[in-house]
C-alpha cells in the first residue's frame, strides 16, 4: 500500500498531489477539476459532502489534501471541514464566492488552512501543496516535539536515547526521520527545533476527556474556565493551556450539536438523518451504535463512560453504526473507521474486544516480555479486521464529547487497530487498549496520516517480525504517531522524563509490543493510530 | 466570408463582451485552460452553466411565488446562482445576483421580483452572446482556421 505521495511521489512532488474537490456546483467542479489537471494533480470530485466523507473514509490515505466550497446544500461546508479535520487530519482549503471576513474567520476556526475566494486562479491553485507540506512537517516536528517535553530530553538525534534500552524513541525518531519517505526533506530543519519550551500535543484519551466533561459538568457549562476545570481534573500533567484549547474545542461541537438539535426540531427530525449519524450527533449515535455492537465489550469496558455519554446526549441519535466522530478530539482515523467499521467490527470481534480489555496496559514495568502474550486474541479476529483496521480505533475516539468518545474509544481500538496477524496490521494490543482508548479519543490526528505512514513504514521495517525486544516495539511505538507521541511524551513530565524511562515504555500499549512482532504493513488507517495513542498513555 | 475576416469579427466580437462588462477575466480563464485534449472544454462548462442556472432562475420564481416567501431560500438561492455566473464570467448576471441579494435582505418581495427580472434579463444576453461566440468560432473552424486564443488587450 502506498504511504501517500511521500514517498512515491517525492521527486516529482507537488505532481501528483491527491486532491479532492467538494462542491454542489457542477460547473465549478468542472473548472476546478481541468485547473487542478494542468497542476498535474491527481483530482477526484465530489458533488456532496456526504459522498465526500464517504471517499475519504474508505480510502484513508487516499487523498493528501481537500478543497471544499462553503455553501452546500447537503451539509455546510464548514462542519465537513470539521469532520476531515478530526476524522483525517487532512489539510482543508475552503472556496467561497463570498468572501466577507466574518466567513474566513469562521472558516479557520474551523480549522481551514486556506480560503480562497471565487473565481480562483491558477496560481492559487498550484500553490495548495504548501499545506500539505506544512502538515508534515508538522507532525514530524511534533514527534520531536513531545521528545522534548520538559523534563525528557531526548536529543534530536537520539543520541542521548542511544544509551540507555529506554532510548529507543529517541533513536527511532530520528531514524524515522531519516527515512527517505519525506523525512529527509524536513530532517535537518526539525531537527534543530527541539526545545523545551516546544509545545506538546495533549493525547485526549477516552478517559482524559471523560474527566474534562465531568469537570464541565460539574463547574456548570456557563461558568466553566480552563483553570477551574483543570483543578478538578486533577491530572497533573496537563496544562491549562491544554484545557483551554479543548475546551474551546469542546464549545465548538457544543454548539454545533445544538444548532443540529435544533434544525432537527424545526424540520421534524427529518432532516438528514445521515447527517445526525456522523455529525456529531453521531457520536451519540455512536455511542449507541457502540452499545448496541459491542453492548458487552462497552459495557464490560466503561460502564462508566457510558453513563457519561448518555448523560450528555440528549439527542435520541439513532443507533446507527455510524458514528459520527466529528469529535475533534478522536483521532481521525478512529472515527472513520469506525462509522464504517463499527457494526462491523463489533459483530466480529466482539470477543476480541472483551479480551482486550481484560489485559492491563501497564504490564511493561520490566521488560515487555508481558506483551506477546495478549497477541493471539487478537489474531484471531485480525483477519476480520483486516480489512478494517481503523474500526476499532474509530471506535474508542469517535464521539465528539468526550463523553461519547470515552466509551467507545477504548472498545474499539483494542480490536481493530491492532490486528496482530502476519497479515501486516498492525497488532494492537487488546489488552492495553483499555487505556489507550481513552487517550485517543481527545488526540487531534494532526496530519495522522501522515505520521501514521511514516512511522509505519518505519514500523514495518524495523520491526521484523517476532522481536521481543522492546527497543523495536519501542520504537514503533514511539513512532507509530506523532500525535501519539507526542501525546504521550509532551504531555506530562511527571509521566516520564524520557523515553528511556522504563515506565515509559510499560505505557505502551501491550499491543504495541505485539504490533511489533507481527509484521505489519503500514500505513496504519489513521484509526489505528487512534488507537495507539490511546493505549499508549494512559492519564 | 473568408476565414481572415471570420476570425476578425470573432476578435470584435469577443472583445465587445469584456468592454461591455458582458463577459470578465474569468472566462477568459475558461478558454485558456482548454487544450488539445479538452477542445470543447469552454462549451461545455458554459452548457452546464446555463443548465444549471435555468433551474436555479425557476427555483428562485417559484420561491417568490409562495404565499409566504422564505428569503432565506431565496437568498440562498440567489448565491449559488452568484457562485455559477462568477465561474464562467457572467459577470453583469453576477453582479445582479448580488444587488438580488440585498433585496432579499430588505425581505422586499417585490424589490426581490424586480432583481429576478434584471438577473434573467442578464443571463438571457449573456445566453445569446456566447451562443454567437460559439457560433463564430464553429465557422472559423469548420472553414479550417483556428480560433485566436483571446487577449485582454484592453
Amino acid at each position: 500500500m502506498e504511504n501517500g505521495f511521500p514517498s512515491t511521489r517525492n521527486d516529482s512532488f507537488p505532481a501528483g498531489l491527491r486532491v479532492l474537490v467538494v462542491d454542489d456546483d457542477p460547473t465549478w467542479l468542472k473548472i476546478l477539476e481541468k485547473m487542478l489537471k494542468k497542476c498535474s494533480y491527481e483530482v477526484t470530485t465530489c458533488g456532496l459532502a456526504r459522498d465526500a466523507l464517504n471517499l475519504l473514509r474508505e480510502r484513508k490515505d487516499g487523498y493528501d489534501i481537500v478543497i471544499s466550497d462553503v455553501n452546500m446544500p447537503d451539509m455546510d461546508g464548514f462542519k465537513l471541514l470539521e469532520h476531515v479535520g478530526l476524522e483525517m487530519d487532512l489539510p482543508v482549503i475552503m472556496m467561497s464566492v463570498d468572501g466577507e471576513t466574518s466567513r474566513v474567520m469562521k472558516g479557520v476556526q474551523h480549522g481551514a488552512c486556506d480560503y480562497l475566494l471565487k473565481p480562483i486562479r491558477m496560481k492559487e491553485l498550484r500553490n495548495i501543496w504548501q499545506h500539505v507540506f506544512r502538515k508534515k512537517i508538522h507532525e514530524i516536528r511534533d514527534i520531536e516535539g513531545h521528545e522534548s517535553f520538559e523534563g525528557i530530553q531526548i536529543s534530536r538525534n537520539g543520541s542521548d536515547l542511544s544509551d540507555d534500552g529506554h532510548m529507543f524513541c529517541g533513536e527511532d525518531m530520528t531514524s524515522i526521520k531519516k527515512r527517505k519517505d519525506f523525512d529527509n526533506k524536513y530532517d535537518e530543519k526539525d531537527l534543530g527545533d527541539h526545545s523545551s519550551s516546544k509545545k506538546h500535543r495533549v493525547v485526549w484519551s477516552v478517559d482524559l476527556h471523560q474527566k474534562f466533561v465531568k469537570a464541565v459538568n460539574q463547574i456548570g457549562f456557563d461558568k466553566v474556565g480552563p483553570k477551574k476545570i483543570l483543578d478538578l481534573m486533577n491530572v497533573p500533567w496537563l496544562t491549562r493551556e491544554n484545557v483551554a484549547s479543548h475546551l474551546q474545542k469542546y464549545r465548538l461541537y457544543l454548539s454545533r450539536l445544538q444548532k443540529e438539535s435544533d434544525l432537527k426540531a424545526s424540520f421534524g427530525g427529518i432532516k438528514h438523518p445521515d447527517m445526525h449519524l456522523k455529525d456529531p450527533a453521531g457520536s451519540f449515535g455512536l455511542q449507541s451504535s457502540i452499545n448496541t455492537n459491542q453492548n458487552d465489550v462497552a459495557n464490560e469496558h466503561m460502564p462508566d463512560t457510558k453513563k457519561t455519554l448518555n448523560a450528555d446526549n440528549p439527542d435520541p441519535q439513532e443507533t446507527s453504526s455510524h458514528m459520527s466522530f466529528d469529535h475533534s478530539f478522536a483521532t481521525l482515523g478512529s472515527e472513520v473507521n469506525y462509522e464504517a467499521f463499527d457494526c462491523h467490527i463489533w459483530n466480529e470481534a466482539p470477543k476480541i474486544e472483551l479480551k482486550r480489555e481484560h489485559k492491563p496496559l501497564l504490564q511493561l514495568e520490566d521488560g515487555f516480555s508481558q506483551l506477546p502474550p495478549c497477541a493471539p486474541e487478537h489474531h484471531v479476529k485480525t483477519d476480520k479486521l483486516h480489512p478494517v483496521p481503523s474500526v476499532t480505533s474509530g471506535l474508542s475516539l469517535t464521539a465528539r464529547d468526550g463523553n461519547r468518545v470515552s466509551h467507545v474509544s477504548p472498545k474499539k481500538c483494542a480490536i481493530e487497530s491492532f490486528p496482530i496477524q502476519s497479515k501486516g496490521h498492525m497488532v494492537v494490543n487488546h489488552q492495553s487498549y483499555e487505556p489507550v482508548s481513552t487517550a485517543i479519543s481527545s488526540m487531534k490526528p494532526q496530519g495522522f496520516n501522515l505520521s501514521c505512514l511514516t512511522d509505519f513504514d518505519y514500523c514495518q521495517r524495523n520491526l521484523k517480525a517476532s522481536d521481543s525486544t522492546l527497543a523495536p516495539f519501542n520504537e514503533t511505538a514511539c513512532l507509530l504517531q506523532g500525535d501519539f507521541h507526542n501525546k504521550y511524551f509532551g504531555l506530562p513530565n511527571i509521566e516520564f522524563t524520557d523515553c528511556n524511562d522504563p515506565s515509559f515504555i510499560a505505557e505502551i500499549p501491550v499491543h504495541w509490543y505485539d504490533t511489533l512482532t507481527s509484521d505489519y504493513e503500514c500505513p496504519l488507517d489513521p484509526t489505528e493510530y487512534s488507537i495507539f495513542d490511546q493505549g499508549l498513555f494512559i492519564a | 466570408m473568408e476565414l481572415g475576416q471570420m476570425q476578425g469579427r470573432l476578435a470584435e466580437f469577443t472583445k465587445s463582451l469584456y468592454m461591455e462588462g458582458i463577459l470578465d477575466a474569468q472566462f477568459l480563464q475558461l478558454q485558456q485552460l482548454q487544450d488539445e485534449s479538452n477542445p470543447d472544454f469552454v462549451v461545455e462548462v458554459v452548457s452546464l452553466f446555463f443548465e444549471d442556472s435555468e433551474k436555479l432562475l425557476n427555483d428562485i420564481a417559484r420561491a417568490l411565488d409562495q404565499q409566504s416567501v422564505d428569503f432565506k431560500r431565496v437568498d440562498a438561492h440567489v448565491h449559488q446562482l452568484k457562485g455559477s455566473s462568477a465561474s464562467v464570467g457572467a459577470q453583469r448576471v453576477k453582479n445582479a445576483c448580488v444587488a438580488f441579494r440585498n433585496c432579499c435582505e430588505e425581505q422586499n418581495v417585490e424589490g426581490c421580483l424586480r432583481c429576478l427580472q434584471q438577473v434573467k434579463q442578464e443571463h438571457y444576453l449573456v445566453k445569446n452572446k456566447l451562443e454567437t461566440l460559439f457560433r463564430l468560432e464553429q465557422q472559423i473552424v469548420a472553414a479550417g482556421g483556428s480560433v485566436p486564443m483571446a487577449e485582454m488587450t484592453f
